[in-house]
């Protein structure tokens, strides 16, 4: 079971902050790929994977990064701080 | 090294005014403070800043060492805020002690770059005609490759 955060314009397109899920997919892309066949929200969120930075366990990550052993994975928009 | 994110306001004079006042020995304190800038239009509402708790607080830790390991500082200090902010609020501050100036004007800098596009915040400005994202911006990207070529 992996834990998976959204935020900014992700998490309203998904429709929710958080979720638990049970994934076979093998590295945060091939997630990203699963995700964006539920329906047409996540559809929408995932449609330019280009444009989506990701975590594991809090840690920035490339996108063919391995979920082996992931308890949290996050999807965002880049950064805007400062 | 301080880092500290926080809804509350803070007050930038009397955060520099600490923080200088730690750094013994340091013969140059550098800061910085980010204010919510209105719109052109000058309509802006609310600036709300999200961010990711716990990663937040890791990112900034690590840009703060990172920092510390390329020049020889006293100290460094980063607040950085979330929620809604109004515009002229002060959103965040960097600080840096050094001995001499040009560490401390460098690794303010530094820290600066890096934590406008990999600590994990978003803003969104708010105002009565509705709500949009703040892009990030490809010159702030940019201005990360300087810091990977050896000084």
């Amino acid at each position: 079971m992996i834990e998976l955060r959204y935020f900014a314009w992700l998490r309203e397109r998904v429709g929710t902050g958080h979720e638990q899920v049970e994934t076979e997919a093998a590295t945060v892309a091939d997630l990203m790929a699963e995700l964006s066949q539920r329906d047409a929200g996540y559809a929408l969120a995932f449609s330019d994977p280009k444009a989506i930075r990701a975590a594991i366990d809090q840690e920035l990550v490339d996108m063919d990064a391995p979920l082996a052993g992931a308890r949290e994975v996050a999807f965002f928009p880049p950064m805007t701080g400062g | 090294m301080v880092i500290r994110v926080q809804a509350d306001r803070f007050d930038m004079g009397a955060e520099l005014n600490a923080f200088a006042a730690a750094q013994k020995g340091a013969g140059a304190v550098v800061s910085f403070t980010g204010i919510v800038r209105d719109l052109a239009s000058g309509d802006l509402d609310v600036m709300q800043i999200e961010h990711y708790p716990g990663m937040t607080e890791k990112a900034l830790a690590g840009i703060a060492e990172q920092a510390q390991s390329r020049w020889s500082l006293a100290g460094c200090l980063i607040i950085h805020r979330h929620g809604s902010l109004a515009p002229d609020d002060p959103i965040m501050m960097v600080a840096t002690a050094a001995r001499h100036r040009g560490d401390a004007f460098a690794a303010a800098e530094y820290l600066m770059d890096y934590l406008k596009s990999r600590a994990p915040f978003w803003k969104k400005e708010i105002t009565a005609g509705g709500a949009a994202w703040v892009q990030a911006r490809a010159a702030d990207e940019d201005a990360l490759n300087r810091w990977s070529e050896p000084d």
